[in-house]
């Protein structure tokens, strides 16, 4: 391309990717601005309160859930209540907006930590002197060797710990607490008293003789106290909204302020009764939870759409509420999500979710718990207040089924065409199959959405907890070195024989195999003690008196009390294993041109000199996942099956109770697990990222995106809890109504052969490489990463350059 | 039976309509200068160079057992065409090169293998309206071939779209007509001579066998195409001359300009001369100009394909 046609395009491209943030009103314009601009802080307000109370003897001679309860009512009572000029809904997890507190009691940050925090090039958060004293003085004495984290490091076997470091797998749960939850309509539908009788009646209930009384009486005491502190913290919103109101000049911003006043004194106390009171019982709610502790994906109001669409009808008929007001108060809800960036992460955690967005995402669409058509006029509305608002964060999920209309589809793929990643696509009909494969109920099922990324689940009624990403081309390698790891030298596998004794694909497939069972026996057993000790030590009490039926079974969330109880391994690399044992396959065993010794040398030399030929060939002329291709594609559904029946083999955990299952995403971790695997059969260098999600190794899909789909289709994704596909379309593919309704039915047809997302990057790769030249003038320049998206110029240089490498869809 | 073709693309959105899976037939018996597809003109398959993706491994130079590759002092395949056997089914450089830098464009494929290909997206097509595009090169170059191809998938209900330069025997276009559903009819120059200038062949049978697609009632089941080539098809006279013969002959719909655009790379990566004089795209005003033109005949004007 010349380069004046180059400069052209960028500028065309820059141009309509800008073309449309138009919030409606100036006063969302002006919270916008403050949320997108505001730099992350870390706050040390809850820190310090959560250190003052254990120090207090408050705690004292309680047990652990009245302890936790306790010290939640102690933050509820304290922490500061700030309020963003001109709001319409109160309450920051923090002293302000993108302040963003710690967790000492799940992990203690050292002075070293902080500094990282505070000093890295991307995604820094700052830390004030003052902050770094009390860490120093008060936080880093007090709960250094108490924290979850150092708890969880003491009590894992040597092999876990080889295996961790040398990259085969991450821990979810060694600097956050199980997450990955979101709300049901429980929410919706009551308050707190509400859920206060609930467990007095449930008080009364429990025998004296029964085996737990005791500690169903103590998690219920816990449930109790929580249940007063997060009243206690609207109160006072309250009197602070009361006495800024009777300060207030402005006599429109004077009345607003009463009414939110008014508000705060009806939620959370009682069930929401309007569209204003349920998006602020929401969030107080919202705030609990994340205050309570720093849960992974941090909390989620689930199917938005069904849940508010009563009070929207409702207050539309009753003249209470516009279109346009609606409108104002879900953006403004929108900008609360914003304000609140993930907590910090270091280490390894860091890498594998390199982002401050913190995953809440925001259904819209599916079908309505009688098995109709969900999509109403807010499922509409909610995809225009993403279009306009384009922040980080949160996160939406559109999800599609048959009984869907065309048109919705289309309008949301028309959110998508000026390219900043939102919304992604997810197959309802196959969502709820999954729910029922895995024995829930059919209301459950069509009541279930999507979190995180890709993660399916039945909102509000299911606890389940991903608990960390699984490097498939690592265990490859590994496999390749008959157990040790040629990066360290180190021996971390088993010896399943040197591979250049293997006669056939099959011994090498077995010795595969039979690696990553040995790898999965040991990430189980340290998955269930780590489950035992957040039961045993961080019960979640606050979270518990929403999610079904924890205070029915008088059972914390973090214990087994939800109705439904799932661990999760996350897989990645499938494509780059995939293609590598393909190459293997194909070239060793089948074609006979390459001996796996000389295969084995040329991976050692990183397929430096001579063997860049030989790369080539790897690269170019060996089937590739992606391309519709049954060489390489029946590998791919080989191994898909296989992870699931080795994964799903396994007994339920013993404290909760958990089935275990598998996800295919990767968030960041694809960039991590590359740098920590040597060069693979597939042509891959040393310290390149892997694949990502269930997507093509970057690049090499080449048949166009109705290929790749099929590719995609061919595994069985309905044995999977969710699969991730990202796709990076040309501007051109979106350009207008006809390609966008012929996309709409590529859609289709991909969740009709069993697909179960899809995600588009609507960008160039000029554009991104000019970004990458000019981060200064692309700050606002948003793309796809994995199950979200994030500012292109704030990742690092090696997640920039995977998305860049990315094949380009484009028009044919 | 078999077919020669240089490619299939899959969701091809611009051959017609809804998702399509578009078979491009190699030969031609036109040598339009501004072609955009050269490498559908020969009827033989052909090696193509992609100089970005070369390693100068040599490996081409290496396997030729007719030793006709060489790299010139700028480091740039040559081939001498005269010595090379890929016309006769020599397939070697392009199948040991390790970049696919060497390529063979045009391969024979049964059309059981056809359909095999076309059938993996026969879910999408369903839904959108959309089917199958013979392109090219000439797909009525290749009768035999076709109308097999053409039954199989009317036995499949499969959408058919057949892009022509109508330039065939009518004896052929008779035979496929009824298992076409819908013609993409090139309209290139009025003038008979000025046909033969610049495309090779003469005119006559482009006109009349448009007529005949006409007397069957077929009118509506065409979308012309006009290709706007700066300098040459673009120029009044001709698009009035267009725009009156059509005017006499039917009640066509719509018409599709598709504006030229530079393809010079590709000719080199085959060794061909490109003797389009023109560089530049045609301007939006020319276009517009044509595109009144045709609506003032009452066609719906489509830009692009």
């Amino acid at each position: 391309m010349a380069q004046s046609e180059r400069v052209m395009n960028i500028q065309e491209e820059i141009a309509r990717r800008s073309e449309v943030i138009r919030p409606i009103n100036d006063r969302i314009a002006r919270l916008r601005e403050e949320s997108v601009n505001f730099e992350v802080r870390i706050s040390v307000e809850r820190s310090k309160l959560i250190t003052e109370f254990y120090k207090s003897g408050m705690a004292k001679g309680k047990s652990v859930p009245v302890q936790r309860a306790l010290a939640f009512k102690y933050l509820m009572e304290y922490v500061s209540l700030p309020v963003e000029e001109g709001q319409l809904i109160v309450g920051i997890r923090g002293t302000g907006v993108k302040e963003v507190p710690t967790y000492p009691e799940i992990t203690v940050h050292s002075l070293e930590d902080l500094e990282i925090l505070d000093t890295r090039e991307n995604m820094p958060y700052r830390v004030d002197d003052e902050t770094r004293r009390i860490y120093e003085e008060e936080i880093i004495p007090f709960w250094k060797g108490r924290s979850m984290r150092d708890i969880i490091f003491e009590n894992l076997p040597q092999e876990w710990k080889d295996a961790y470091e040398a990259g085969v797998w991450t821990e979810f749960m060694e600097q956050r607490s199980p997450g990955h939850t979101a709300g049901g309509d429980r929410i919706f539908k009551m308050g707190l008293l509400d859920i206060k009788r609930e467990i007095k009646r449930k008080m009364q209930e429990i025998e004296p003789w029964d085996p737990e009384y005791y500690e169903k009486i103590e998690e219920l005491k816990g449930m109790d106290i929580v249940a007063d502190a997060l009243m206690i913290y609207a109160r006072r919103y309250a009197e602070k909204l009361e006495k800024m109101a009777k300060e207030e000049k402005d006599e429109r911003r004077k009345k607003e302020l009463a009414r939110m006043a008014e508000i705060c004194r009806w939620v959370p106390a009682h069930a929401p009764r309007t569209f204003w009171e349920s998006l602020q019982h929401y969030w107080f709610i919202h705030v609990g939870v994340t205050y309570e502790t720093n849960p992974w994906d941090s909390f989620n109001p689930g199917r938005i759409d069904q849940h508010l669409y009563p009070f929207y009808r409702k207050d539309l008929k009753e003249g209470r509420l516009t279109r346009e007001k609606a409108k104002e108060l879900l953006q403004a809800f929108w900008l609360k999500f914003n304000n609140q960036p993930a907590v910090p992460k270091v280490g390894v955690t860091a890498e594998e979710s390199f982002t401050y967005n913190d995953f809440s995402k925001l259904n819209v669409g599916g079908l309505k718990v009688d098995g109709s058509d969900g999509v109403n006029e807010l499922s509409y509305l909610i995809l225009e207040v993403l279009d306009e608002m384009r922040t980080l964060q949160p996160n939406t999920a559109v999800l599609i089924s048959d009984k869907n209309p065309d048109d919705f589809l289309i309008q949301a793929l028309k959110v998508v065409a000026p390219g900043f990643g939102e919304p992604p696509f997810f197959n309802f009909d196959r969502v709820v199959l999954r729910m029922l494969r895995q024995g829930k109920s059919l209301e459950d099922a069509r009541t279930s959405g999507v979190s995180g990324c890709v993660e399916t689940g039945a909102f509000g009624k299911e606890s389940y907890i991903l608990t960390g990403y699984f490097n498939l081309p690592k265990i490859l390698e590994i496999t390749l070195n008959n157990g040790y790891d040629p990066r360290t030298g180190k021996k971390v596998g088993i010896e399943t024989g040197d591979p250049k004794n293997f006669k056939s694909f099959e011994e090498l497939w077995s010795a595969f195999v039979a690696q990553v069972k040995y790898f999965m026996d040991i990430k189980m057993q340290g998955n269930d003690m780590i489950e035992a000790l957040y039961a045993k030590h961080l019960p979640v009490p606050f979270l518990s008196l929403w999610i079904e039926d924890c205070v029915e079974n008088a059972k914390d969330c973090n214990a087994g009390g939800t109705r439904y109880n799932t661990q999760y391994i996350q897989v990645v690399g499938l494509g780059t294993l995939a293609d590598s044992l393909a190459a293997l396959k194909y070239h060793v065993f089948d074609r006979k041109k390459v001996s796996m010794e000389e295969f084995l040398d040329a991976l050692k030399n990183n397929f430096e000199g001579k063997y860049e030929i030989l790369r080539q060939i790897l690269i170019n002329r060996t089937p590739k996942f992606g391309n519709d291709d049954d060489y390489v594609d029946d590998i791919s559904k080989r191994i898909v099956d296989t992870m699931v029946e080795i994964i799903e083999g396994y007994p339920p955990s013993p404290v909760r109770r958990a089935s275990k299952r598998a996800y295919f995403l990767p968030t960041t971790v694809h960039v991590y697990f590359g740098k920590v695997t040597g060069a693979t059969p597939d042509g891959r260098k040393a310290a390149v990222p892997v694949s990502e999600g269930v997507s093509p190794v970057q690049g090499m899909d080449r048949k166009g995106i109705a290929a790749v789909f099929r590719s995609v289709a061919k595994c069985d994704w309905d044995k999977t809890g969710g699969a991730l596909l990202n796709q990076k379309l040309t501007p051109d593919l979106l350009s207008n109504e006809e390609n966008l309704k012929k996309l709409a039915h590529l859609i289709r047809g991909f969740f009709r052969a069993g697909g179960h997302h899809v995600q588009f990057n609507v960008v160039s790769r000029e554009l991104l490489e000019e970004a990458q030249q000019k981060p200064k003038e692309f700050e606002d320049l948003m793309v796809r990463v994995a199950g979200y998206s994030d500012y292109f110029v704030n990742l690092p240089k090696g997640l920039q350059d995977e998305i860049i490498e990315r094949t380009e869809q484009k028009e044919v | 039976m078999r077919g020669l073709i240089f490619d299939i693309k899959r969701f091809a959105i611009h051959d017609g309509p809804g998702i399509r899976t578009t078979i491009f037939m190699k030969g031609c018996p036109l040598r339009c200068i501004w072609c955009h597809n050269p490498e559908g003109i020969s009827p033989k398959p052909q090696v193509m160079y992609f100089e970005y993706k070369c390693i100068h491994c040599y490996t081409c130079v290496n396997v030729c057992p007719q030793k006709a590759v060489y790299f010139d002092e700028g480091g740039m395949q040559r081939i001498k065409r005269d010595l090379c056997t890929v016309e006769q089914g020599c397939r070697i450089c392009g199948d040991m090169c390790p970049t696919t830098a060497t390529k063979i464009v045009g391969r024979y494929i049964t059309v059981e293998e056809l359909m095999q290909e076309v059938m993996k997206d026969a879910n999408l097509y369903d839904d959108s309206g959309g089917g199958v595009t013979f392109s090219g090169g000439e797909p009525l170059f290749q009768p035999q071939f076709l109308m097999e191809a053409l039954k199989s998938l009317r036995r499949r209900y499969i959408h058919v779209a057949l892009d022509t330069s109508g330039y065939s025997p009518t004896e052929v276009l008779k035979a496929v007509e009824p298992l076409v559903n819908l013609f993409l009819y090139d309209l290139k120059l009025f003038d008979e001579e000025e046909h033969k200038k610049y495309t090779g062949v003469g005119n006559k049978v482009i006109k009349k066998n448009l007529k005949f697609l006409v007397e069957r009632g077929r009118a509506k089941d065409i979308y012309l195409r006009f290709p706007v080539i700066p300098g040459i098809t673009d120029t009044s006279s001709n698009v009035e001359g267009w725009a009156k013969f059509l005017q006499g002959i039917g009640k066509f719909e719509r018409i599709h300009l598709l504006p030229f655009h530079d393809v010079s790379e590709k000719y080199r990566r085959l060794g061909m001369d490109y003797l389009m004089p023109a560089r530049e795209a045609p301007s939006e005003e020319k276009m517009k100009r044509i595109a009144e033109r045709f609506e003032e005949i009452g066609l719906e004007v489509v830009r692009g394909g």
